[in-house]
Order: C-alpha cells, then structure tokens, then sequence
C-alpha cells in the first residue's frame, strides 16, 4: 500500500492530481472537493436568493408601490422561489455535507460512483445557468411562482421554458446524488460497520435518497409535459382541450411535498450528530430516531394533497390528507423529544455549533405546529393562501433546513478547512441572525391571521406595522448572514489550525486529520463489536 | 507531488454498479408510471371517444414493433451469455443485431407518426382542433407524448449499446468485466417492457 500513503501526505485542499488550479476542482472526482463546489455554488445562488428576498420586503415596507410594480413583484417571488428550492435547500445538506462526510462516516476513500458524482455537480450547474438564462434573456423573467401551475404557466408570455429544463435538469442532479449516495451505503461500509452502527447522519442521507429517487421522476415528468404543452399544445393541462389543471396540483406536489423531507430529513440528521457531541453523551433513542425518519420518508408521501385543500376534492380525499398530515407530526415530534433527552444529565459544552442546534429545535418546532393549524381541514381553510404560509414555510424550511446548515457548516468547518473560526464573532453572527429572522417571520402568522394574502406587492393600511416589523427584520437578518460570511471566509483562509478533534466527536470523521488526506484514511477502519458512533 | 499517477478512485464492484443500474431503472418506471397514471384518468372520463380514436392507430405496424422489440431482447439477453462464455465476435454480432432492430423500430415509427401528421393528426393541428372531440385530442396527445418518450429512450438506448460494442471490441468490457454490457441489457429490457404495456393500451384496446 505504498501508493496509497504517498498520496495521503498531501490533505485534500492541496493534492494536485492532473488538473492544476480551477480544473483541479471543477475536473475532481473526489467526494471532499465536490461537497465544497457544491458548497460555494450554493453560498452564491443563496446569495442572490437572499437580495431578492431583501428586494421583497422593500417592497412589502409601504402599502402600494415602494421599489417595483406588481409584475417585477411576481418576478422576484417567482425567482426568489426557484433558486431557494432547486438550487439550495434541495440539493442542501446532502450536496455538501453529504458528499463531504458520508464516505468518510462509513470508512470508505469515496462513494460508489466518483465520475457520476461530478456529473450531478456538472447537471447542477447547468440547471442553474439555464434558470439564470430565463430571467437575463427572452421576452420575460418568469412570473409564475417556483409553482409554475397550469394552466398560467403555460399561457404566460414570459421565459418558461429555460426555467422549467433548468428544474428539470437540477432535478436529474438530485436523482443522480441519491442513486449514488444508496449504492454507497449498501456496498461500502467499512469491516464491522453494521446498519445498526452507522450514524445518524448516515441514515438520513440514506432516507432522504430514497426520497430523492423516488419522488424527482414525478416533477421531472410533469415539468416535461408543462414544456410539451407550452411548445405543441398537447392539452394534457388544458382545459380548453379537454386536459386538467388540477391533475398539474397532484403531480406536482406529488413531488414536491416529500421533497419538503428532502430538505428537512439531512438537517435533522446533523443536528442529531451535533447535539450527542456537545452534550458528551450517547444519543438517547438511537433506533427510534432511524425508525421516525423512515417512517417521515414513507408518510411524507401519502400528504401531499394538503397542498391542495381549497383546489377541489372530495371531502373524503380530504379527511385522509389531513389525518395523513397530522400523521407525519409524531415522528418529527419523537426525534425533538430525542433530542432534548441526549441533553438531559450531559455534559454540555455550549459552542456555536450548539447554539445552532437548539435554536433549531426552537424555530422548528414553531413551524411544525403552525403546520398542523394548517393541516386542519377548517383552519386551513381560513388561512389559506395568506401570509400564516409563508410564515409556515420558512420557520420549517429556512429556520429547519437553514439552522441546520449553519449549524453542520459551523460543526463540521474544521474539519473541512483544518482551521477553526473565531468563536466569539460567530456566536455574535448567530444572535443577530436568530433575532432578524423571529423579527421577519413572526409577523406573518399575525398578518396572515388578519387575512393578508400572499403574493402581493401592495396591502392594506391596517397591515403596515406588521410589514414594518418584518422588513426591519430581514435587514437585521442580512447583517447576521453577512457576519457569518465574513467570518466563515476569513477563517477559512486565516484562522489557527484546528486539531483533528476539536468538539470530541465519536463518529469516524473525526478520526482522520483536519482536513482529511486524499484518500480518508490511509487503511479502512474496522469497526469493533463494542464501538458505535455515539460511545461516550 | 507532481508525478502522482496512481489512480485514487480505481475500483471496480459489478454489484454496486447493477445496484445502480436498477435504482435508476425504478427512476424511470416512475417516470411512465405517472404517464400511465394520466392516462387512466383520462380514459376513465372519456371512455368512448378513447375507442373512437385507437381505432385509427395501425395495428399491424405496432405488433409488429412488438414482435422485433422482444426479439431485440433475446438477442442482447445472448450476447451477455456470450460475453461470460469468452466469445467475443459472438457478442459483437449479437448486440449489432439489437443494434439494427431498434433502428427498424424507429424507422416504423418514423412511417407511422409520419401518416398521422400527413392525416393533420398531430398536436396543435387545426385539424385536431376543428374535427375531434375533447377526448380524441387527448389521446393522441398521449399517444404522441408516450410513444415519443418512448423512442427517446430507445435512442438512449441505442447509444448506450454502440459504447458498450465499442468496448467490447476493445477489451474493455469482457468476461471478468462485464457490468456495463449486463447494464445495457438491463435498460434495453426496460425500454422493451414499457412498450409492452404501450403496445396494447394503445393499439390493442378499442
């Protein structure tokens, strides 16, 4: 194994292989440079997400017209919406930590199919220069909201067709990224790393993969047909010619809600590997914790026609949704009870990964239970639509997915990077960015209660203070997000060198130097009979 | 470190790669399943005028389709045989065989979707739009979407065997190595499996 040792002096930031420079990054097929790739395509496309969502609050500061006029609003929603969801919070946990840590939480030098892995990078990037192709040329950027329901995504005069390939395309990303992340984990586990020894994390890449392969096809499909639609008029979603918009809902969120698990199952998983860390203690309920997030994937599927409530259906159909929905409340309810049980009695060593982490279990929960409000049939009804929505849906996917990322990038950085950050300006990043966002999301629920509906640029005057409120919000947001930037990129480059070990984890990971050598370990672990991931 | 060569992501599992290959053929599957879903909905709505419209379809050309498409699969279930018994040439013009069948199966097509377009039949068209009920323009607008999709994937199939014939007869897949032409066959068996099931629900049921 001389080979093998000579190419693992060099950790993997510095390795040259063929390539020099940017070649030896966008041509790399391995699992840590293309988990990063991801990672700063990714800091980018949210980037931009980010201005777009500050552009909409401007909007929303004052009644009537403030920067844009109703259409530039329903473009920006629209734009907003697409890159947030394909190009970040669904690639998300996965594309980066993911590929980053699962070959290396199961011992293994990369996952099943290197070339195919760059692949999936190489579809994403071409999903999102097609989008971005939508909105800078052609007679329009798209204002049908990252919905894009029919009929009036096929009737727009505006860009469609790049936008809805470039899903399609980062949709076959996903699929290629869960494909390769269940072959991993069925054939490359280390000796004596048995399923009922893998890490949380693990297990949740492993649910959200099924997930992924599973549930993509569904929108791939209904995106195609959307384009066939549009280009020869096959009538499949047109009512003029005997098709059904509806049946454009089911098949929509067919998809689309299991890929809210897409989103939410990876953060959970980090989240369950960073709170046995700080609390020094073994994870409390370990295999209910496996069972409640299969049990998400399996449920998440059958929920979907709760998007669809005020659309039409029968009143049978719709008991079922909602008796389904209430369902998927009690596994994400067992693994928050999981969670604050592994901190009780422990040792807590209170960092900013930790912070995080709780802060996450907070806003998650306020979006879970606004959920089941509206989950309920007549509840739903009156909310429907409204801001209570959009306040729903960012407490679970940005306060859950976005906490969660913010926590695995501050827990898992030096291990990454080899260099930790400054601590002290990281907690301050985290305050400011929890306080902005309480201040931006919180008032929707009441806006919403008040009946301000969604996908507006102009209100009335009794909602002004709400809006107010949550403006100022997201500008307390942006600084936090720009804080943790600037620290995260100044400490990437500059900060003092991290120990292999630095939070005293126990899964394999923290086993190799930070950062880890090319090759992960210079010979593959065994996994003894005793040992497990979380053994304090 | 400049001189490295070695390879660090040299490994060849057959298992892992037939893993893959199934996962994403269970991709697909979905991918017609819901065509197949859409259209059981609408052929429950519009019972009568989906009768009215399969009779035009010519059935004569689609059994045939179906008679070559199975035979396609026979031929490349041989050349994997073939192949694990060392017979190279055997393998080769096993899979060429495929290889011209699924060209004739497009070819019929191409006749067929051509004497429905010089009919007016075809998505957009006046005609469709003037002389056929709601229910007739909806299933040639599957019948379009499906077979369509269908043919695309028979392309895709088509490349993949001529790489997998290409390494064949460079060595590169043999008796030792032979996931990607098992691979092939496993998606040409797909793309044959669902005409299976476009073949009569098209063509036959009227």
């Amino acid at each position: 194994m001389q080979s093998t040792n000579a190419v693992n002096q060099a950790n993997y930031l510095e390795y040259r292989g063929r390539f020099k420079g940017l070649f030896g990054w966008i041509f790399s097929t391995d699992h840590k440079r293309i988990g990063l790739l991801y990672l700063y395509s990714m800091a980018v496309m949210f980037s931009v997400g980010v201005l777009l969502g500050l552009a909409m609050k401007l909007e929303l500061l004052a009644p009537g017209k403030t920067i844009m006029d109703a259409q530039d609003y329903n473009a920006t929603f629209t734009v907003h919406g697409v890159i947030m969801i394909f190009m970040v919070v669904v690639p998300g946990l996965p594309a980066v930590f993911g590929n980053f840590l699962l070959p290396i939480m199961i011992g293994a030098k990369d996952v099943a199919f290197p070339k195919l892995n760059l692949l999936s990078w190489w579809f994403y990037v071409a999903g999102v220069f097609l989008v971005l192709a939508a909105l800078l040329f052609g007679p329009g950027t798209p204002d049908t909201g990252w919905t894009f329901y029919a009929p009036y995504s096929f009737k727009t005069g505006t860009n469609m067709l790049p936008a809805i390939f470039g899903a399609f395309i980062l949709g076959f990303s996903s699929i290629l990224t869960g494909l390769n992340f269940l072959v991993t984990i069925h054939r490359m586990r280390c000796p004596g790393l048995k399923w009922s020894k893998l890490s949380l994390f693990v297990w949740t890449l492993y649910g959200t993969a099924w997930i992924q392969l599973l549930a993509t096809p569904v929108v791939g499909i209904t995106l195609v047909l959307v384009a066939l639609e549009r280009l020869f008029g096959v009538g499949i979603f047109d009512p003029a010619l005997g098709g059904d918009p509806i049946l454009y809902q089911h098949l929509f969120w067919i998809y689309s809600h299991p890929a809210v698990y897409i989103m939410i199952l990876p953060a959970m998983g980090a989240i369950s590997e960073i709170i046995p860390t700080f609390s020094q203690k073994h994870i409390f309920g370990y295999k209910a914790i496996i069972a409640s997030t299969m049990a998400i994937a399996f449920v998440g599927y059958l929920v979907w026609g709760h998007h669809m409530f005020t659309a039409g259906m029968s009143g049978t159909a719709q008991y079922y949704f909602s008796l389904l929905t209430f369902l998927v409340a009690i596994p994400s309810a067992i693994k928050v009870f999981n969670w604050i049980s592994t901190m009780y009695k422990g040792s807590i060593n209170i960092q900013t990964p930790f912070y995080w982490a709780i802060s996450f279990i907070f806003v998650f929960m306020i979006g879970g239970l606004s959920g089941l409000v509206l989950g309920a049939l007549a509840a739903n009804i009156y909310v429907h639509d409204t801001a209570f929505v959009v306040g729903h849906f960012h407490y679970i996917v940005f306060g859950g997915t976005g906490f969660a990322f913010f926590a695995a990038i501050h827990y898992w950085f030096p291990k990454i990077f080899g260099r930790m950050y400054d601590k002290a300006w990281a907690n301050i990043g985290w305050i400011v960015f929890t306080i902005g966002f309480l201040t931006l999301y919180s008032p929707m629920f009441y806006l919403g209660m008040m009946g301000m509906p969604r996908r507006y640029y102009d209100y009335l005057e009794e909602f002004h203070g709400g809006n107010i409120l949550s403006t100022f919000g997201s500008w307390i947001l942006a600084t936090g997000f720009i804080i943790i930037i600037v620290n995260l990129v100044r400490s990437a480059r500059r900060g003092e060198k991290a120990e292999m070990n630095p939070w005293k984890g126990k899964t394999l990971e923290w086993t190799v130097p930070s950062p880890p050598p090319v090759e992960n370990f210079d010979e593959i672990p065994e996994i003894a009979e005793d040992d497990g991931p979380y053994n304090y | 470190m400049e001189k490295v060569t070695h390879a660090p992501h040299d490994h060849y599992d057959a298992e892992a790669s037939k893993i893959g290959m199934w996962l994403f053929i269970f991709t697909e599957l979905l991918l017609f399943g819901i065509l197949f879903v859409i259209y059981s909905v609408y052929r429950y709505l519009n019972h009568d005028a989906f009768h009215l419209a399969a009779a035009e379809l010519d059935t004569f050309t689609g059994a045939v389709n179906t008679l070559i498409l199975l035979v396609s699969s026979m031929t490349i279930a041989m050349s994997v045989t073939a192949l694990q018994k060392n017979n190279k040439p055997l393998t080769l013009l096993l899979n060429g065989i495929t290889f011209v069948i699924g060209v004739v199966f497009l070819v019929n097509k191409y006749f067929e979707w051509g004497a429905k377009f010089d009919h007016g039949i075809f998505p957009g068209s006046a005609t469709l739009a003037e002389t056929l009920s709601q229910g007739e323009i909806l299933f040639f607008g599957l019948y379009f979407i499906m077979t369509g999709l269908h043919a695309l994937h028979i392309i895709i199939g088509l490349v993949f065997i001529a790489v997998v014939m290409w390494k064949v007869a460079r060595g590169k897949v043999h008796a030792g190595r032979s996931a990607l032409l098992e691979n092939s066959g496993l998606y040409w068996h797909l793309v044959d499996i669902i005409w299976i099931f476009l073949f009569p629900l098209f063509y036959l049921i009227v």
